[in-house]
């Protein structure tokens, strides 16, 4: 194996500027202290030896060629956004930014897709399809996010109760391998029964197995009306037991969310963003597209009618863009409101059948209190993926707070399985769930991934140390 | 406690049909919304209404089509709603509009409190409140940023005046003119919308107001000329900040916040 890596040397850097460029290069302490972590400095801090921003896909094979000579590790960088501490150069080597490869091509209507460089924002992507009456649907809450992150890491988000994940959405991919080959993955085709689905194995590896440099996107006509409902509860069970009534009616909804009133008065508190409803222990917040007006007004008719027979207070109609942006606004800013609040955040991104939602938030909560730790229920629920923030109060030691976290997250994930559940539904395992990742999925799926990794990877040159461990 | 709101029913997109004749928006094209700023004065109105109990009456000036609008603000919770709709109130400008709202007002019995939107997002002159109150010779305070509090007598409130801030203790009757995000709007709610399904909504028209000079009203009393209408063009202005970074991240700071961008 591999490890342990070449230290950097000057004639590396130097060779890694001859095929870059020197000014877009930073080695040792030059390198911003952002680029050591992603958003959660909590699943590690790690600095890289040189910091390189490249411009294409030939510059990215030659890097990934000479690091795999030199048996240097090197790690893919989009926007940084990522919460499970993916992108970050745990064992040193070179970070490879390629958020100045953000190419938009024009729409291909014929196709009904578009095409953009890994380092484009998902917001300008959505942008780019509006402004051709086409939509990308996938719609994590960070829209500052690279569209290579969200491809790398299978991103997921509110809308993926109607439309699906990032990976429904991929085409096709072009990607560097670990040896400096430029690979395609599958093309601009509906269907492919052409050998393994490389392409979609790709999608979601966190960047463990190549270094994308394009990738082709489907879109969809975009939805020509849309509204956003609001159904308070007395209790979050009451309103976790809603979920599949919601579900059950003839008509998708797009998103479903909630939130409890104790995590609303921390986005409130901490971010003077208010929230329109003030009735209720917990909400509901259900979002429906539609294609009419009609067929939108018999969806809302049908879903507040469901929510009153079943215990909600009342079911708040918020039809307009602005209407509907106090709403998401504030759902928006819970981890932004939760950071504020509190000295450290651990996250369970846990996913569980949507028959088994209910029965895991009323759990979950009990099994974090019964640690003493704070805990906040919220997120995806219309599909089972409930995001459990544990918050530590300004009280706890280190030590309190690392055992009581770990603890939880043992009991939490052993509940996710045992209702059927998975360990990651949309942040991934990168460093932050490596601990917890084989004794969920089991010693021989443990042995295919380490298959695949050296399939793609067989010097264990990128991103090493993240999904799977080699030692 | 008697609250009257006036609102108004805007194009709900930012493309304005104008008619080239008379220079007038056309109101029957296009998709409609409630006025934005609107919303924050009926809300104002509600928690008012809250606190020291009382009505809220939304008050409208435009085509039978405003029910609509007026049907939303039940489902906010105002108590009744009244619609001044004429053929002859037709093409007024800031002048003839401002008189039939004070007319319509005073037909249906006053107000101690007017509260309306600091401007609207198609006329976008921010001078009807302000007009209203005049024409009822009432004192009014305009963009108003807060309620600072308010009882049964007179309601106190913060204007934020570039320079200054002025507090100001206004004794009922009064009208003042709320600025957009003061407050969050509550949303319509489904049970208000069940239960005031078939409330009525009150339609007035020229033969309703007390003053009967038709050059009061509509085209024929608006002196306003409208020589031409046209969406300004868009700035992409350039601003440099300078200083040392921590001056600079003030700036910026200070910047979006003042634009309300964050």
């Amino acid at each position: 194996m591999a490890y342990p890596y070449k230290k950097m040397t000057p004639e590396d850097f130097d060779y890694i500027r001859s095929v870059t460029a020197p000014e877009r290069v930073w080695v040792g302490s030059e390198i911003a202290t952002e680029y050591y972590r992603d958003e959660m400095p909590e699943y590690g801090v790690f600095p890289p030896e040189l910091y390189v921003e490249v411009l294409n896909k030939e510059e990215v094979s030659a890097i990934m060629a000479y690091a795999y000579k030199e048996n240097i590790p090197v790690v893919c960088r989009g926007a940084g956004t990522g919460l499970a501490g993916g992108a970050t150069c745990k064992y040193g080597g070179i970070m490879l930014s390629v958020m100045r490869m953000n190419k938009i091509f024009p729409v291909d209507h014929k196709n009904q897709t578009i095409t953009a460089e890994p380092g484009a924002l998902l917001i300008d992507i959505q942008a780019a399809a509006s402004a051709e009456g086409l939509f990308y649907p996938p719609d994590p809450g960070e829209k500052t996010a690279s569209i290579g992150g969200n491809v790398i890491t299978n991103a997921g988000g509110m809308k993926a109760v109607r439309y699906g994940l990032t990976r429904d959405f991929v085409r096709c991919i072009e990607a560097v391998l670990p040896d400096g080959s430029i690979m395609n993955f599958s093309s601009n085709v509906v269907k492919n029964t052409t050998g393994y689905d490389i392409k979609d194995l790709v999608i979601g590896s966190e960047g463990t197995l190549c270094i994308l440099t394009q990738v082709t996107l489907k879109l969809l006509p975009a939805p020509t009306c849309t509204c956003t409902l609001v159904m308070p509860f007395k209790s979050l069970e009451e309103c976790a037991d809603m979920v599949p009534k919601v579900l059950d009616l003839p008509f998708v909804p797009t998103a479903i969310e909630f939130l409890e009133r104790e995590l609303i008065d921390i986005v409130e508190r901490n971010l003077n963003k208010m929230f329109p409803v003030k009735q209720g222990e917990a909400v509901l917040i259900v979002m429906y597209d539609a294609s009419s007006k009609e067929e939108l007004d018999s969806a809302v008719e049908a879903a507040a009618e469901a929510a009153l027979a079943n215990g909600a207070l009342d079911c708040c109609i918020a039809g307009t863009p602005e209407r509907a942006g106090s709403v998401w606004a504030v759902r928006g800013g819970i981890l932004e409101g939760m950071k504020a609040d509190s000295v450290a955040q651990e996250e369970c991104d846990v996913v569980v059948p949507r028959s088994r939602i209910a029965e895991y938030v009323k759990a979950a909560k009990k099994i974090a209190l019964s640690h003493g730790i704070r805990v906040e229920p919220c997120g995806h629920c219309g599909d089972g993926n409930i995001h459990t923030e544990m918050l530590r109060g300004s009280g706890m030691s280190d030590e309190e707070w690392k055992t009581a976290t770990h603890e939880s997250l043992t009991e939490l994930y052993a509940l996710s399985k045992e209702l059927g559940g998975q360990l990651s539904g949309e942040h991934g395992i990168g460093n932050g769930r490596i601990a917890f990742l084989e004794e969920f999925v089991g010693p021989r799926m443990i042995q295919l991934y380490k298959a695949i990794k050296l399939a793609f990877d067989d010097k264990l040159i990128l991103n090493p140390g993240k999904i799977i461990e080699f030692h | 406690m008697k609250i009257i709101v006036c609102m108004k029913q805007v194009p709900a997109g930012t493309k304005v049909d104008i008619d080239p004749e008379t220079g007038a928006m056309k109101r029957m094209s296009g998709e409609t919304r409630t006025n934005p700023y609107d919303l924050f004065a009926l809300e104002t109105a509600l928690q008012l209404r809250e606190q020291l109990g009382g009505t809220v009456t939304v008050l409208t000036m435009g085509p039978p089509q405003a029910e609509e609008m007026m049907r939303d603000a039940y489902t906010c919770g105002a108590d009744d709603a009244v619609i001044l709709s004429d053929r002859k109130f037709a093409g007024a400008d800031v002048l003839a509009t401002s008189y039939a709202l004070a007319q319509g007002i005073q037909v249906i019995g006053g107000a101690d409190l007017i509260i309306c939107g600091r401007q609207t997002t198609d006329g976008d002159t921010a001078q009807v409140g302000p007009a209203i109150a005049e024409h009822l010779a009432i004192p009014h305070a305009a963009w108003v940023a807060e309620v600072v509090s308010a009882d049964e007598h007179a309601i106190c409130v913060r204007q934020d005046l570039v320079s200054v801030s002025q507090i100001s203790r206004i004794p009922y009757p009064c009208l003042i003119t709320i600025d957009k995000d003061t407050c969050v709007p509550r949303l319509p709610s489904y049970l208000l919308k069940k239960a005031t399904a078939d409330r009525p909504i009150r339609i007035l028209g020229f033969s309703d107001m007390s003053d009967q000079d038709l050059s009061r009203y509509g085209l024929i009393g608006s002196p306003t000329q409208v020589e031409r209408m046209f969406a300004p063009p868009v700035m992409e202005r350039q601003v440099v900040i300078e200083g040392t970074a921590e001056e600079k991240a003030e700036k910026l700071f200070s910047i979006l916040t003042d634009k309300k961008i964050i």
